[in-house]
């Protein structure tokens, strides 16, 4: 058992390092960030001056050492573009993006799962069909559009909520909180809705193909056969055996929408990490986009490491295997 | 009894102060980007120059139509052997309620020529700043400097005390480890004070009731709040459902929707920033051309038919939707060396520029590649493919590569593009900007590789020349050159556009910058 936790251990930090590094060696093609950094009066000594400073004429494998080295210290240096450390940067954002993932995945599993049920049992009901049809719009538009098109409905035409931005955040510490006010909520909503549609769209088929093979299953006949209700039938017995597929897709599906954050940040100017990395690439800010990539990538190791390890807690046969 | 009498006097009180806080005028406006940062020498960027601006102030300042104000200096004269004067202005204090002296501007022109400062070329002719009094400065220069009131109107004068305390005497450097003070926090003299700053989500300011200008000006904002919206479809809709009054760079397409909604305006303005394409002559042969042994560019008469198939007034009405002014010359209306006659459209000729090319030896054209930018300028890229299919009827066959500025401009600075897009603005409102960046054989920007004596030789002494008149004529001498032998093909000027609530009253200005003095809101 404990030389799998490590071999998985080990196989993660070899993942980090193919991750940073190809990250690292894309970065190439973002362009010369000095172009961004000074006025256009400055001379082009001074431009080679700066980019010597910074090492950029290095080799991209000397620049990622150099890079690896200070971050293994905790030193992500200084965004070039706003001229603060890049790590305070992260720490600032990340309460942001992590609510607003939080509420996204909460909406993403409650709507999706109620929907899915729904469906599932009630298979030719009208209303079925329709939360069917409408629910491809999560899969086939882009989060941009719909993001935009919520933003028309909600904000400019009912303007029941806030266009973009995040008010009413309240600190608790150094953790900014959008759960503490009527109007963090109110600025919260619709980029979670946006986030999240493509999440539920996925949950809502899953459950609904889950629930259709497990209403076929013979312990369901059984179930039927013994006189349970159907509330019991449903919620109890075929629910309960639907969710295990489920919860592996979220798990693994966290450190996507993590990811997706970036374009739902984007277009509602939500002040988290996904916003904070869009500008650096406009601004081939080198130190926030890799240190930003390597984040991400530790969040998808760990995920996949604790879903990993939670299979041989829940599947003896993967604890057999192995041994 | 007391309890019963002091109620209502408490609600009257309450019911006063809240009326108070609706009667303060608020301007909530939005861009695109922040500025980068708060320190006023450390990035030479528009936003970060307009945000700064509001709270810190230089000696000379523009008003919105772009003409010298006094600022801290009262009044400034040129006096003999390369001096400036500078009376100040007395009993400023700054947001801190240090007083503002002779010491402060010495200290800013020196932090401002610090090596990590982004102002040092702007300030390099300064070599001296001597202290007369507490209150008069002279600024001696390395040799006459005609225009460099003009070279101040960014140079932002900061506390000596406040920048030692705080220890910010030298602007941030880039390789640097640790954020300086200067990048969040603010202490200027200006109208405006820094109440709370998060970059990229929402930056406060309020009145500066102690402001030496309180009263002179026809402003009467007592809070900016300042909101940046990177998407341009979110920024216009926080416009519509009113969550800002003002929008200072709408997209042009939806400007025509932001007039149709009810309380909302738009006004537009042209702006000082010209946008050409530049060609590379001095190289001795294209990198991207199938002519090989020789550069086509290199031919005047090459240049002449390129600039002849531009259909400048088909750019203006399909790509621009009428939001631009067709050009003749690489510099706007505005910059002294601008005229009618040197900024008349080069008219479309496409039969002339066919017979041109023949001549040149290219009757049948070549092939360049055009390096373009797609995140810079007002419809940049729409812009090049529309030259692209105009430069096709004269046979020159280009093959169009877009991307981003921030791979763009280092091509541009590297020297290794044959035909590239550039726009140029003009801080200082005089064509010595120009040449000196853009024309002169060793200009920063001059990827052009051109390089014509007079227009050196007038580049030099114009710096330099102190009677007006005969300045103004060495300067249309060398547009005059410019426009004989074409270095660059002029497209046009830039448009400027603000989208705002009825009840705000912003007057433009073609430096896009916002001057919240002159702001009134109803």
């Amino acid at each position: 058992m404990l030389s799998y936790i490590f071999r998985r251990l080990a196989q993660s930090v070899l993942v980090m390092a193919a991750v940073s590094l190809i990250s690292f060696s894309l970065f190439n093609f973002v362009g010369d960030p000095v172009n961004n950094m000074v006025g256009q009066e400055a001379t082009r000594e001074d431009r080679v001056r700066i980019r010597q400073d910074l090492g950029l004429d290095d080799p991209i494998f000397t620049q990622y050492v150099r890079f690896m080295g200070n971050a293994l210290n905790g030193d992500f240096g200084l965004s070039y573009r706003i001229k603060r450390p890049v790590s305070t940067l992260i720490k600032e954002r990340l309460p942001a993006t992590l609510e607003l993932v939080f509420v996204s995945a909460v909406i993403a599993l409650v709507v999706g799962i109620a929907a899915g049920v729904y469906t599932g049992i009630r298979r030719n009901g009208w209303l079925s069909k329709t939360i069917l049809s409408t629910s491809l719009v999560g899969v086939s538009l882009p989060t941009f559009i719909i993001g935009i098109a919520l933003i028309y409905l909600f904000a400019v035409t009912l303007r029941w909520l806030p266009s973009s931005g995040r008010a009413g955040v309240v600190e608790l510490g150094w953790w900014k909180t959008s759960f503490l006010t009527v109007d963090g909520w109110r600025s919260i909503i619709l980029p979670a809705i946006t986030l999240s549609l493509f999440q539920l769209t996925m949950i809502l088929r899953l459950v609904r193909a889950e629930m259709l093979e497990v209403m076929q299953a013979d312990y369901i006949k059984f179930a039927r056969a013994r006189g349970l209700s159907e509330r019991a039938i449903n919620f109890v017995h075929a629910l309960k055996n639907t969710l295990v597929p489920v919860i592996t897709i979220i798990g693994l599906n966290i450190g996507g929408l993590i990811a997706f954050s970036v374009i739902t940040e984007t277009v509602f100017q939500w002040p988290g990490t996904g916003l904070m990395f869009i500008q650096a690439v406009d601004f081939a800010d080198v130190p926030i986009m890799a240190a930003y990539l390597c984040f991400v990538a530790l969040i998808f190791v760990i995920v996949n490491l604790i879903v990993d390890l939670l299979y041989v807690f829940i599947d003896p046969r993967i604890r057999l295997g192995g041994q | 009894m007391i309890l019963r009498k002091l109620i209502p006097v408490c609600a009257v009180a309450l019911a006063a102060s809240s009326t108070q806080v609706l009667a303060e005028n608020t301007l909530r406006w939005t861009s695109q980007g922040d500025a980068l940062t708060l320190d006023p020498h450390s990035q030479n960027e528009g936003p970060t120059i307009a945000t700064n601006g509001m709270m810190y102030e230089s000696l000379v300042t523009r008003d919105a139509d772009l003409v010298l104000q006094p600022e801290l200096a009262v009044s400034w004269e040129p006096m003999d052997g390369n001096i400036w004067r500078f009376k100040l202005r007395e009993g400023v204090k700054y947001h801190g309620g240090e007083d503002f002296t002779a010491e402060d501007v010495a200290f800013s022109f020196e932090r401002a020529k610090h090596e990590s400062s982004d102002y040092k070329e702007q300030v390099k002719s300064v070599v001296e700043v001597k202290i007369i009094d507490d209150h008069t400065i002279d600024l001696v220069t390395d040799e006459v400097n005609p225009i460099l009131p003009n070279q101040l109107t960014s140079l932002y004068m900061m506390d000596k005390g406040w920048a030692e305390a705080n220890n910010v005497v030298n602007p941030q450097d880039f390789a640097g480890k640790e954020e300086t003070f200067a990048v969040r926090n603010s202490n200027g003299t200006g109208p405006f004070k820094l109440v709370s700053r998060a970059p990229d989500e929402l930056t406060v300011m309020e009145k500066n009731s102690e402001w030496w200008g309180d009263g002179q000006f026809p402003g009467n904002v007592d809070r900016i709040e300042y909101r940046p919206i990177g998407n341009a479809a979110t920024r216009v809709a926080a416009l519509l459902s009113n969550e800002v009054d003002f929008v200072l760079d709408p997209p042009l397409q939806d400007l025509k929707r932001i007039d149709a909604a009810d309380g909302l305006k738009t006004d537009t303005v042209a702006q000082i920033r010209t946008i050409f394409f530049g060609m590379d002559q001095g190289v001795e042969e294209l990198r991207t051309s199938d002519v090989k042994g020789k550069n086509p560019f290199a031919d005047v008469k090459v240049r002449e038919a390129m600039n002849l198939a531009i259909d400048r007034k088909a750019i203006q009405r399909v790509v621009m939707e009428g939001l631009s002014f067709p050009a003749g010359m690489i510099t706007s209306p505005g910059v002294l060396g601008n005229n009618e006659t040197q900024d008349a459209e080069i008219p479309l000729d496409v039969e002339k520029a066919k017979s041109l090319m023949a001549e040149a030896g290219y009757p049948d054209g070549f092939s360049v590649q055009l390096d373009c930018p797609n995140n810079r300028y007002n419809n940049d890229e729409k812009i090049c493919q529309a030259a692209v299919a105009m430069l096709a009827k004269i046979g020159v066959k280009v093959s169009l590569e877009a991307i981003p500025k921030a791979q763009h401009f280092p091509k541009i600075q590297k020297r290794i593009s044959d035909f590239y897009m550039l726009g140029w603005g003009v801080p200082t409102l005089d064509s010595h900007y120009v040449f000196s960046y853009l024309l002169d054989a060793e200009g920063s920007w001059n990827a052009t590789g051109y390089s014509n004596d007079t227009v050196n030789s007038i580049t030099k002494g114009i710096a330099s020349e102190t009677d007006l008149d005969k300045r103004a004529d060495m300067i249309n001498d060398a547009w005059t050159e410019v426009r004989k032998d074409m270095p660059y093909i002029p497209i046009h000027h830039q448009v400027i556009a603000w989208g705002m609530s009825d009840k705000v009253d912003a007057p433009m200005s073609a430096d896009d910058a916002l001057r919240p003095r002159f702001v009134t809101i109803k």
